[in-house]
């Protein structure tokens, strides 16, 4: 038995929201009597992070910290109309609806602040800690709980806003394809070390080194939670997923996690990611969705790895070592390709 | 291994001095997820609550002959037999919420299954064992018919129908072709112009999204003669809609709640599971749970559907890539669901993320007797990203370069005009590739290293539409009468040529905001470089007009018209571009005009 | 069929209720007592989320039945938090990101619970080992094994 190291790369870009536009999304932001914001929406939160994104984004806008924002999602009857989650649209789409919703709500509030404090309110700014004063003079201030206080007793103004995004529909043509598909596109390379056991045909990950460019990581950390578990989905869908083994026949196929077979805990790959922000220019604060493309590079990469590793290009998914042995067999054993890198 | 941001990079287009924007803030629904407080869909208790659960077919597509539901009916706990009959408007695609497709798909099938899972019958009980015990009761005489599971077996003259609204077993693009075309350039003349012809076929098998958390939902009579709905979907508006058109029932009287799910990917977007308990709800008046257990979340929930992918490449001696060709198969499955729409976002996605002056491809909706696709995490891309990448690598060997400068050679640069006709803007492919391989001590030649995403782009031949050669093979039907090779341009002379265009500008177009408070404030918006958004082009008042295409200098060729300049922005009622190119055709623009009202438009266009 | 009285602690509550023969432990829970936080997953012993102590040990609600629990000690991730105060799993799980999803948190939580009873200093493997049964499909296990490093040396720290 002999382990061959194989090296493989790919790099890809993803299309951010629903192809071809049309897709809208609202949000709704309302401040309660002593200045905490509400954001009403009917997204839904998956697990990719679209209530503490949001969050984010309307405190950012609003111009107070994201401990008096709250988002509350999804009820049909309180929340204004969002396609849903899917198509990586969720931050790019509601986050430019929360925007806009807050950049409203905002301007009511400092309105209503410049009516207390006897200036304009374009002379008005926020300090993000819940504290509204004179550009250029800290001193002349008020909070937003005082402000939002007097706007409902004393001035009888709401501190609220509306928001829709939507990107103007559009359509294929029949017979050149022209199209309109999205209008931002995140970014990817990676890298994946691994080794092939040329008697078993198994195929261990070993390493992976990734960069992803996402136009801005409106919370760094949720990024990383996207990355990582999108990279381990995507070794997951290289090396080990399917619903018909033998596609397409239909037999073999799994009914539990015992026969559809996924990576567990003991085979984390250490994998080292560097994160580019080059903001899109209609994205929320640049942000591009990072869900979805995550786990895209990692598979031709795997594949690209094996080849490079024992000389079988596995171009049917998933690699399976009988898809991998049956490729060393018929290439009469292994053949390593060496270091894919200098081959000039 | 912590992650490393490259703030250096793109530097002078970010203001990084945000206050919450870029912060690590704690999840606002963390505390709820670590102490079992978080409300899904399925930790709403109801008193009385009913259990539902399906009658499914055993057969890859089979008649109906007769359905013997007498002895289930009778068994302990069994409080409703649910019949297709019983569904209002037992008919729907999922994406006829955007206009896009026709109605094939029943909630309930009444007379011929065409995969195996496919539900005929629902049992309502008191226990989810009552209930499973009933359905397994339910005697069912089935006349198995000739099915067909293989894409391209679908494909020929003879196959078996397997979806009765598309016969020829391929989804109707624009009620013209049996499958999406992209055409730009001459990929013939880039195969002859090239020092190697590399070719490869790559095929990714179904797999399941498999959220912890299975589809569900419980339905549930409200005041107000309405019905509450908690449920797992991804889109709470989509689900609703669906059940409203299902059950034939005013979207008012329905109630949705959700956006705390289990895990999605995009299994939770078929809308299934909410029309059926609303329906167990309005016909026992009392509260019913759907779920699928995870045999049925793997089984019978539908997939990532399978895709095959064929590629052809000329390329240059030096490892410029001259012409590109794809044939690409969606696997459908034995419906509609999203595989349409996923042709279209393949289709818009080539030739991948490289600047290639000669592109053609046939990507193509087949439908064939398995669990019917739907959407997963990086639909539409993953699949023809798998097939790219790898073929990327045989290039690379065939050209005898390094993977990486290959991609570095060809990448799109900000400018570029790509296949789709739209200009690549905001690139980071080259630099994320330089950022890869330093972090994996990958040596780059000096040239790679110096490239960059923001130099040579949008120059000579890079930024214009090269003329472009177009055929008319695969009209709807002709599959039928003869096999056809689905390949670009093959097995036909090309009939018809577009001229060459110049570069547009033709982004498409964000609506302005309905009022100026509304508008971003630049300032605020965290960049630092050149800014041009509706937003801050909106003055207080007026709606600014958007990008207005330059047409193109030559005019087409007459079999060609030219895909028509997008509407006016802020005219209402703005008609969609097909009513407007056909503005002297007074039932044809009618048409537009009715799909226009419709609640929301997208996708592709339908001719009739 | 007659119902079976049945008595147990839930995280130190007392608890009686009537189940039908055969019912399973994760339904009697959720619907019978209201105890929401173990969660049905596959109902097949397969993915952990249902993971729970029943007298020490690490169980699964929906293998276990519910006649079977008479006068036994169940814990559940519902019974964790002491009156605001998380746990130290639980703070490490949200300052770690270690939960997209959600759903698979409550059983994992549990099955580290385990390990750290009866192991406060486990290595890495141990933890893997711990959690190898419970089945996460968002994060991709490494901000969870991480996590559950945290709160066990955390919580040496805090009996040190």
């Amino acid at each position: 038995m002999t382990l061959c190291t194989g090296r493989g790369f790919a790099a890809i870009n993803y299309p951010i929201g629903m192809n071809l536009g049309g897709d809208p999304s609202q949000a709704l932001v309302h401040s309660t009597p002593d200045g905490k914001f509400k954001v009403a929406l009917s997204s839904i939160d998956l697990g990719q992070g679209m209530k503490s994104v949001t969050r984010q984004i309307a405190a950012e806008t609003l111009g107070v910290p994201i401990s008096d924002v709250y988002v509350d999602t999804a009820d049909s009857d309180t929340g204004p109309h969002c396609m849903g989650s899917f198509a990586s649209r969720g931050t790019h789409r509601v986050g430019n609806a929360v925007i806009r919703a807050a950049t409203e709500a905002r301007r009511a509030m400092l309105e209503a602040a410049s009516e207390e404090l006897e200036v304009n309110a374009a002379d008005l700014d926020t300090d993000g800690q819940g504290n509204i004063h004179v550009k250029g003079a800290p001193s002349r201030s008020i909070t937003v709980e005082e402000t939002a206080l007097a706007a409902q007793f004393k001035q009888g103004r709401t501190l609220s806003g509306r928001g829709i995004f939507l990107i103007q529909p559009s359509e294929a043509d029949p017979d050149t394809g022209e199209m309109s598909p999205v209008s931002c596109f995140a970014h990817a390379a990676l890298i994946v070390d691994l080794t092939v056991d040329d008697e078993t045909g198994e195929v261990d990950v070993t390493e992976i080194n990734s960069a992803y460019e996402v136009g801005r990581a409106l919370n760094p950390k949720l990024v990383e939670q996207q990355l990582i578990g999108g990279a381990w989905m995507g070794v997951s869908h290289a090396l080990y997923e399917t619903t018909e083994p033998y596609y397409p026949a239909r037999e073999h196929g799994p009914t539990d996690f015992n026969d559809y077979l996924m990576p567990g805990p003991g085979e984390i790959v250490p994998h080292n990611i560097a994160i580019l922000e080059r903001p899109a220019e209609d994205a929320p604060f640049g942000g591009k969705g990072p869900g979805e493309m995550c786990a895209n590079p990692v598979i031709p990469a795997i594949s690209n790895g094996v080849y490079n590793a024992v000389g079988v290009r596995c171009h049917d998914l998933p690699i399976t070592p009988e898809k991998v042995l049956r490729g060393i067999r018929a290439n009469g054993g292994a053949r390593p390709q060496g270091q894919p890198t200098g081959r000039r | 291994m912590p992650v490393e941001f490259r703030k250096d990079l793109f530097a002078n287009e970010r203001d990084d001095t945000l206050k919450e924007i870029g912060q690590p803030r704690i999840r606002q629904d963390i505390l709820g997820h670590v102490s079992g407080r978080s409300p899904y869909y399925d930790d709403h208790l109801f008193e009385g609550l009913l259990h539902m659960r399906c009658v499914r077919s055993p057969h890859h597509h089979a008649r109906i002959r007769h359905i013997d539901a007498g002895a289930a009916e009778r068994m302990p706990g069994v409080v409703r037999v649910v019949w297709p009959a019983d569904v209002p408007h037992n008919i729907n695609t999922l994406l006829s919420l955007i206009n896009f497709g026709r109605d094939d798909e029943a909630l309930l099938q009444p007379s011929r299954v065409t995969y195996i899972g496919e539900p005929v019958l629902a049992i309502i009980a008191k226990t989810e064992r009552e209930a499973r015990e009933a359905a397994a009761a339910v005697r069912v005489d089935w006349e198995p018919l000739p099915h067909v599971l293989d894409v391209e077996e679908a494909l020929k003259p003879d196959a078996p129908t397997v979806n009765g609204e598309y016969p020829n077993n391929t989804f109707d693009y624009h009620d013209l072709y049996d499958h999406q075309k992209l055409r730009f350039g001459d990929v013939e003349k880039g195969f002859r112009e090239a020092d190697h012809i590399v070719e490869g076929e790559y095929r990714m098998s179904p797999i399941e999204q498999a959220p912890i958390e299975t589809c569900g939902a419980i339905a549930a009579p409200e005041t107000n003669d309405r019905y509450v709905c908690h449920t797992a979907t991804q889109g709470l508006f989509f689900s609703l809609a669906v059940t409203a058109k299902l059950l034939d029932i005013a979207s008012s009287r329905l109630h949705f709640i959700g956006g705390t799910v289990g895990g999605g990917f995009g299994g939770k977007v078929d809308s299934i599971t909410e029309p059926m308990a609303v329906l167990g709800a309005r016909l026992t008046g009392q509260p019913v749970k759907f779920m699928w257990d995870r045999e049925e979340e793997m089984q019978v929930g539908a997939p990532r559907g399978a895709e095959l992918w064929r590629i052809k490449d000329g390329v240059a001696r030096d490892g410029r890539i001259l012409a590109r060709q794809f044939t690409g198969f969606f696997d459908s499955g034995a419906y509609t669901r999203l595989s349409s729409y996923a042709v279209v976002k393949g289709t818009g996605h080539l030739p991948g993320p490289y600047t290639i002056p000669n592109v053609a491809s046939n990507v193509y909706c087949v439908f064939t007797n398995r669990t019917p696709a739907t959407a997963m995490r990086g639909f539409g891309i993953t699949g023809v990203d798998f097939a790219i990448e790898c073929q990327m690598d045989k290039v690379a060997e065939a050209a005898g370069l390094d993977p990486i400068e290959l991609r570095i050679l060809n990448a799109y640069r900000d400018g570029d005009m790509k296949a789709h006709r739209r200009e690549a803007k905001n690139c980071a492919l080259i630099e994320c590739c330089q950022v890869a391989a330093d972090k994996a001590r990958w040596p780059l030649s000096p040239q790679s290293r110096a490239a960059s995403s923001m130099t040579e782009g949008g120059v000579g031949w890079r930024a214009e539409i090269p003329e472009t050669v177009t055929d008319q093979v695969g009209r709807i039907g002709e599959r039928r009468r003869q096999a056809l090779p689905s390949e670009p341009g093959a097995g036909a002379a090309a009939t018809g040529r577009v001229a060459a265009g110049m570069r547009r500008d033709d982004r498409s177009v964000e609506l302005p905001p309905q009022v100026a408070d509304m508008a971003k404030e630049q300032e605020r918006t965290g960049y630092s470089g050149k800014v041009d958004l509706p937003d801050h082009a909106a003055p207080a008042s007026v709606q600014p007009a958007p990008a207005t295409p330059v047409q193109r200098p030559a005019a087409p060729l007459p079999t060609q018209p030219p895909p028509p300049p997008p509407p006016p922005a802020g005219t209402a009622p703005s008609l969609p571009p097909a009513a407007q190119q056909r503005a002297d055709d007074p039932e044809a623009a009618e048409q537009a005009r009715r799909r226009a009202a419709s609640r929301f438009i997208s996708g592709t266009r339908r001719r009739r | 069929m007659s119902k079976i009285p049945v008595q147990f602690t839930l995280n130190g509550t007392e608890k009686a209720v009537f189940v039908d023969p055969g019912a399973n432990l994760l339904d009697v829970l959720r619907r019978g007592v209201g105890d929401l936080s173990p969660k049905y997953g596959c109902a097949q012993g397969t993915c952990g989320s249902c993971a729970m102590l029943i007298d020490g040990e690490l169980r699964l609600g929906c293998l276990t039945l519910a006649e079977a629990v008479s006068g036994a000690r169940i814990e559940t991730t519902g019974g964790l938090q002491t009156g605001e105060e998380p746990h130290p799993l639980q703070t490490a799980f949200m300052e770690g990101f270690a939960a997209q999803c959600g759903y698979c948190t409550p059983g994992m939580i549990m099955a580290a619970k385990a390990l750290l009873d009866r192991n406060p200093n486990p290595s890495r493997d141990d933890v893997i080992e711990a959690i190898s049964g419970n089945i996460c499909r968002c994060t991709g296990y490494q901000p969870i094994v991480d996590a559950i490093l945290t709160a066990a040396d955390r919580m040496r720290g805090r009996i040190a």
